[in-house]
Parts: structure tokens; C-alpha cells; sequence
């Protein structure tokens, strides 16, 4: 069940990893998830938001959403925008650009994306949940034994009295999840999971980035 | 396994998910959360409902963290210039 393409990219990570060798500690954060993610062999969105290469094409991504970001503010706001609403301009580009990478293959990558054509006009409607019962057996097909070094937990059987309190926590995460409010149970912690996981590898790019930019001051850093 | 499939692909619509089928994706969701020490040695179960509440605080923490990094790095970007140009540098190569 391991996705082909992850393993052909391995030998590219290998060229790039030299060429790397400044953001040394995002480049041996993903090494390690690289590493761990390959002896798991499983995990289809495991793997793809850990790669090296997924990261790196998402901080390519990244920076010219932000350049983007930066002309407009510099030409069309007030002279000096607020803080907040400046970081606010930065989260949305990296959102968008973290749902591009996700390649329109789960709901809140495309919520994200429509509510920008949203605001211009409302044709866009959502694809019907025919992707559904494919994104069931996707999470159900791979065997929790087979997976990572984690111990092994189950679940506490689901009894009569806690279906109501496990519904409402899981509208409470649909809410989180964007996209996902009026989704069933199954939808959400699919998505859910597949939305942790784009956000750390969110959290992990713009933290390289941010510390690549702190750090190099005027002089840019060694390759 | 194959019983489970072939168990959903039977069954009507969407609202007819098996409890089975629950379970893995709560389980599938507690190995992404971030291991807090004792809870999980203790026993070899979790409850679903304590699992979905660490789910949500996580994601708010992550929302937050990037909230966070994007101020920052909005902050960066109007200071600095050169670094960009540096940046965009390093990174293409």
C-alpha cells in the first residue's frame, strides 16, 4: 500500500539534501519523518505531507504567495496596514497555498479555495459526497497493526450512552475543520486527519521560513 | 477487512457507518495527536470522546502557532529585502 511516488522521489531528496544543508533543521525534521514514514510503508496522507519534496514545493509555493501579498499591500492598502491585518493577508495566502497543494483531493483544501470565488460569486457548489465510500475504505483498508511504532491502543467500544457525547464533539471538530460543518461523522475524522497533517507541515515550512529570514540578515546564507 | 468493504459498499447511503469503521478512524486520529505521557502507557485503550476533545484542542493549537508565524512573518517581510531576494535564492537551487 506504499504510494509509489513517495519512493521515487527518495533519490531526488538525496541531491537536494546537500543542497540543503542551511535549513538544516527542517531538512533533519522531515529526514526523520521520512524516515519514520518509510518503515510505516502505509499511510497514504502520512506520506504525502511529510516528504521533503512536498515541503519543499509547498515553501515555493509559500514565498510567492507571499511576494504576492506583499505588492498588494505596498500599492493598493493604506500606507500602513495593521499588524493584524497584515498577518491576517500572510495566513490566508499560506492557506491557500497549503490547499493548492493538497490537489483538490479533500474537502477542506477545496473550501478553502472556493470561499475566495465565493466572495466574487456563488457558483461554486461542493463535489457531492461520491468521494466518500473511496475515502472510507482508504482509512479502514490499512491496518492499524501494520503501522508505526506507536503502541498499540483501541478504541473503548462506543455504548449507547456515549454516541450523543461523541456526536457533539465530533460537530464541534466539523466546525474546526473548514468545509466540513455539515459533513457526516466519517467525513469529518477523515478529513480531520488529513488536516492536522497539512498543518503541521504548514507550521514546519513557516517556521523554516521565518527563521531563514530572521536569520540571514543581509547576507544570504551558505549553500 | 474485506468483510468491513464490502459491508459499507452494501449499505445505503452514508448514515449506515458500522461502528468498526468509527473506531479506525478515532484510532487513525489518535496516532496524529501528540503523545502526553502516562494516559498512554496505562492502558491499551482510549475513549473516543477524550480523543476527538485532543483533536480539537490540537487543531486550535496549530491554527494558533500558524496565526502566530504569519504575523511574524509578516513583520519580516515589510523589514526586510535583501533576505527575500537571498531567500528565493536558496531555495530554487
Amino acid at each position: 500500500m506504499a504510494s509509489p511516488t513517495y519512493l521515487n522521489s527518495t533519490p531526488t531528496d538525496l541531491v537536494r539534501r546537500k543542497k540543503r544543508q542551511s535549513a538544516s533543521s527542517s531538512a533533519a525534521s522531515s529526514r526523520r519523518n521520512n524516515a519514520a514514514s518509510a518503515t510505516a510503508g502505509d499511510g497514504e496522507s502520512h506520506a504525502r505531507w511529510r516528504s521533503e519534496k512536498q515541503q519543499r514545493s509547498y515553501s515555493a509555493k509559500l514565498v510567492q504567495a507571499l511576494q504576492q501579498v506583499r505588492l498588494s499591500s505596498s500599492a493598493a492598502e493604506t500606507p500602513s496596514p495593521t499588524a493584524k491585518k497584515r498577518g491576517k493577508a500572510v495566513r490566508e495566502a499560506a492557506d491557500r497555498a497549503l490547499a493548492v497543494s493538497a490537489r483538490g483531493r479533500t474537502l477542506w483544501s477545496r473550501a478553502i479555495l472556493a470561499n475566495r470565488i465565493k466572495l466574487k460569486f456563488r457558483k461554486q457548489k461542493r463535489p457531492r459526497p461520491a468521494a466518500i465510500p473511496a475515502v472510507i475504505t482508504t482509512g479502514s483498508s490499512s491496518s492499524s497493526s501494520r503501522r508505526w511504532k506507536k503502541q498499540r491502543v483501541t478504541v473503548v467500544k462506543l455504548n449507547k450512552k456515549s454516541i450523543p457525547t461523541v456526536n457533539r464533539k465530533v460537530r464541534v471538530l466539523g466546525r474546526l475543520v473548514p468545509g466540513c460543518k455539515k459533513e457526516s461523522v466519517p467525513v469529518i475524522l477523515e478529513e480531520a486527519t488529513d488536516y492536522i497533517q497539512a498543518l503541521e507541515m504548514q507550521v514546519r515550512a513557516m517556521k523554516s521560513l521565518a527563521e531563514l529570514l530572521s536569520g540571514s540578515g543581509s547576507a544570504p546564507p551558505p549553500i | 477487512m474485506s468483510s468491513r468493504r464490502s459491508r459499507s459498499s452494501r449499505q445505503t447511503g452514508t448514515s449506515m457507518i458500522s461502528e468498526d469503521q468509527i473506531n479506525d478512524l478515532v484510532l487513525q486520529l489518535h496516532r496524529l495527536l501528540p503523545e502526553l505521557g502516562n494516559n498512554n502507557r496505562r492502558s491499551g485503550k482510549v475513549s473516543a470522546s477524550k480523543v476527538l476533545q485532543e483533536t480539537c484542542t490540537y487543531i486550535r493549537n496549530l491554527n494558533k502557532e500558524v496565526d502566530d508565524l504569519s504575523e511574524r512573518l509578516s513583520q519580516l517581510l515589510e523589514s526586510t529585502d535583501s533576505a527575500q531576494a537571498a531567500l528565493i535564492r536558496s531555495l530554487l537551487m
